[in-house]
């Protein structure tokens, strides 16, 4: 079978910064506590010009820096997002505009809460097994929303990675994707509405730890694998104890985890979340490294991905751009009314 | 009047049951206690349903004849009743089961209490119980019962020295009783740390001062005493009901520390069985927020007033203390799905009169005690139960 997978790809997280701490005292809360129990010590923060479109187009094009391909050979563009800029008008054509990919290029913009960049991934797959084109960009990126002291202000945040998927030169491989998916609603936002809606521990239990499980599960199965047989594991990081939990309930060790692990640095960058963690993977594999992959969307569903790096990932101009933890140092503080300025918290209309 | 046994119990889990609906969980908890009173839906004279609210929380009223429906029964034209008294609706759900038989009108009685919290969110569900208190005196200006309750507790902590530690010490204990409970919803110890270090709710009450929003069914068969032998031996006899109200506002109480509800049930109780408080083996009692139960020991007449908070610490109401409170876990520890409470409470009465109380087993329990209040004392329901 031909291999196709993962010829390229970037990350971007924008550089602002707030501390766990700093939003909990605005609430009267315990900080220390509520980091505790969250596992994430600050979030990003998108700045007053930066959105989904933004962070797609640094994603691709630190993608496009690690390697030498004419963004004329892209055929297609699909940005997965819950913060797409505009209702109507995709992401995408700006993108492949800001890239250079156009006119000869299909383009959607995905949505399905976070796991939308993932599902991208699986569509270029798709169409590099068909033939249909040669190389196609999957990006996952977000400035997610949370209300004004609501648990999710602690942990929404923004950020985004950018895979290029094709058939040649290939550095990671990918073996086997499968998706788990049902009707459960844990979290929405109608078109009207500013912030989303949760159903609290609806979220977990009967949500991701159950669309995760069964996804994970049946991928090795497919794959006739077991947790031992990978060398990284990444999971949706909405916080940092889903994770790790869902993890340990696999049978995966905390080693595994590490590495794909951001939210403690960054928060829960929604789409870009689990994509962020493949990209810090990928920064540091080795050719022959299993990397296993498994993303949350609300609504809800999983994909899974498994994933072998080649040789190839030795030729890859990794330095070319900036790795996750480069980003994830690459920082500044802001105080929450800063905050408040830039998400708009404090215009009503 | 006729005397009245229990001959059967059944419960389901409480908890977040998500993959549960009311339907399922009524007819779970109904079976259970129709299988082990041995009874048919044939025997089966009449139905009394306890439930709060299911209108709110799953926009189904009506729900009596829905009960019977969902266990099979829809043939029999059963005459099923629902009974509405807030949070006490279970318990008077079983009254009204209780004086059907006494009455002699009836001969078998099933009663279920029910409550399926979790289908709407926190806010929504906090909103739906505050429809318990006085709505043009208390809702209005935006009270919900955590805050009422913490009144009562700031009150009772001035007049009479209890502490926010004592407050807790009730919650440990009924965690730690709950632990012993395979039907509770949490079933782990917590130590009194993580109660008085939990996100303050409305001082003195932390989280952990409070019982959580649960889903869950409680199911009892009632038959007359002497009719019960054809169907079993496993008689726990019910040997005083008793039933008062108070006004829905907590500031037009006479005390705003003293539940006269509880007061006037529970004298009402203790005369028809000809005893006194001391002669209580263990009790469950109303503890939706740790105050409640130091309120409910004083109310009920097993402590002197002021004195509840020590109760805990002087091991009076521990699992071997000489007067064990709450064996099952509470509403803190086994969980709150409020019309399923007052009925969930007879159900642990009767399992420790049979001696089937397992690992919380209480020595040599003869004689219990049930306590079930509505709102924030407007309505309270007393029983007392013996072993056979």
């Amino acid at each position: 079978m031909e291999k196709i997978g993962i010829v390229s790809y970037g990350a971007y997280i924008p550089r602002n910064r707030i501390k766990t701490e700093v939003i909990a005292s605005v609430w009267g809360k315990d900080g220390q506590a509520i980091s505790k129990g969250l596992g994430v010590y600050e979030k990003s923060v998108p700045s007053i010009d930066e959105d989904t479109a933004t962070i797609s187009v640094e994603a691709a094009r630190a993608a496009l820096r690690r390697c030498n391909i004419d963004p004329q050979d892209i055929g297609a563009i699909y940005v997965g997002s819950e913060s797409h800029p505009y209702a109507v008008k995709p992401t995408g054509t700006i993108v492949g505009e800001a890239i250079g990919a156009t006119p000869l290029l299909m383009v959607a913009d995905y949505e399905f809460a976070c796991k939308a960049g993932t599902a991208a991934i699986q569509t270029c797959t798709a169409f590099v097994k068909a033939g249909m084109i040669d190389y196609g960009f999957a990006i996952g990126a977000d400035t997610s929303q949370a209300a004004p002291g609501d648990a999710l202000e602690y942990t929404a945040s923004a950020g985004g990675a950018a895979f290029l998927i094709g058939k040649t030169k290939v550095i990671a491989t990918l073996n086997h994707t499968l998706s788990y998916t049902t009707d459960t609603p844990d979290f929405w936002r109608r078109a009207e509405m500013k912030y989303p809606s949760h159903g609290g521990r609806f979220t977990g239990e009967p949500a991701y730890f159950k669309h995760i499980t069964n996804c994970a599960t049946l991928l090795m199965e497919k794959a006739k694998t077991q947790p031992g047989d990978y060398t990284y594991a990444v999971f949706h990081q909405p916080n940092g104890k889903f994770p790790v939990n869902v993890a340990k309930k696999l049978g995966f060790t905390p080693e595994q985890v590490k590495q794909g692990l951001m939210v403690p640095y960054i928060g829960n960058t929604y789409s870009g979340a689990s994509m962020v963690g493949l990209a810090s993977v990928l920064d540091v594999a080795k050719p022959g490294d299993r990397i296993f992959m498994t993303s949350y969307g609300s609504g809800a569903g999983s994909d899974g991905f498994d994933f072998t790096v080649t040789d190839e990932i030795s030729s890859l101009a990794r330095h070319k751009a900036p790795s996750v933890a480069e980003l994830v140092e690459n920082k500044r503080y802001i105080d929450y009314g800063t905050y408040s300025k830039i998400t708009k918290i404090l215009f009503t209309e | 009047m006729r005397d009245v046994a229990v001959i059967g119990v059944g419960l389901t889990k409480f908890g977040e049951l998500w993959d549960r609906s009311f339907r399922q969980l009524i007819a779970e908890a109904g079976s259970k206690a129709i299988l082990d009173a041995g009874i048919e839906g044939k025997d089966i004279d009449a139905m009394y349903i306890g439930s709060m609210s299911s209108g709110r929380f799953i926009d189904q009223e009506h729900v009596g004849a829905l009960v019977a429906e969902v266990s099979g029964f829809s043939h029999l034209h059963i005459p099923a009743t629902r009974v509405e008294g807030a949070c006490a609706s279970g318990g008077l759900a079983i009254r009204e089961g209780y004086l059907s038989i006494a009455s002699g009108m009836h001969d078998v009685v099933v009663i279920g209490g029910i409550e399926k919290m979790n289908d709407v969110g926190g806010t929504a569900a906090t909103e739906t119980l505050a429809t318990a208190a006085d709505q043009e005196w208390e809702a209005f200006f935006g009270a919900t019962f955590p805050g009422i309750y913490a009144m009562i507790a700031t009150r009772h902590m001035h007049e009479y020295g209890t502490t926010r530690e004592e407050l807790a010490q009730v919650a440990v204990k009924n965690h730690a009783n709950g632990a012993l409970n395979p039907y509770a919803q949490y079933q782990s110890p917590i130590s009194l740390e993580s109660v008085l270090k939990a996100t303050m709710v409305a001082y003195p009450l932390g989280l952990m001062d409070c019982s959580p929003v649960s889903d869950g069914a409680a199911s009892i068969v009632l038959c007359a005493v002497d009719k019960a032998k054809k169907f079993t031996d496993k008689l726990v006899r019910i040997v005083a009901s008793g039933q008062a109200s108070d006004t829905l506002a907590l500031h037009a109480r006479r005390d705003i520390c003293t539940l006269d509800a509880t007061v006037h049930a529970s004298r009402m109780a203790y005369k028809q069985a000809k005893i006194t408080p001391k002669d209580v083996d263990f009790a469950e009692v109303h503890d939706c927020f740790t105050i409640a139960e130091i309120c409910a020991v004083e109310d009920l007449g097993f402590m002197e007033k002021g004195q509840g908070g020590k109760a805990v610490q002087q091991g009076i109401t521990t699992l071997n203390g000489s007067l064990p409170v709450n064996t099952s876990g509470g509403l803190k520890a086994k969980g709150h799905p409020v019309g399923a409470t007052g009925v969930a409470q007879v159900v642990e009465a009767t399992l420790q009169l049979r001696g089937d109380a397992g690992k919380r087993q209480v020595a040599d329990a003869k004689r219990g005690l049930t306590h079930n209040v509505g709102g924030s004392g407007a309505t309270c329901v007393v029983h007392i139960l013996e072993a056979m």
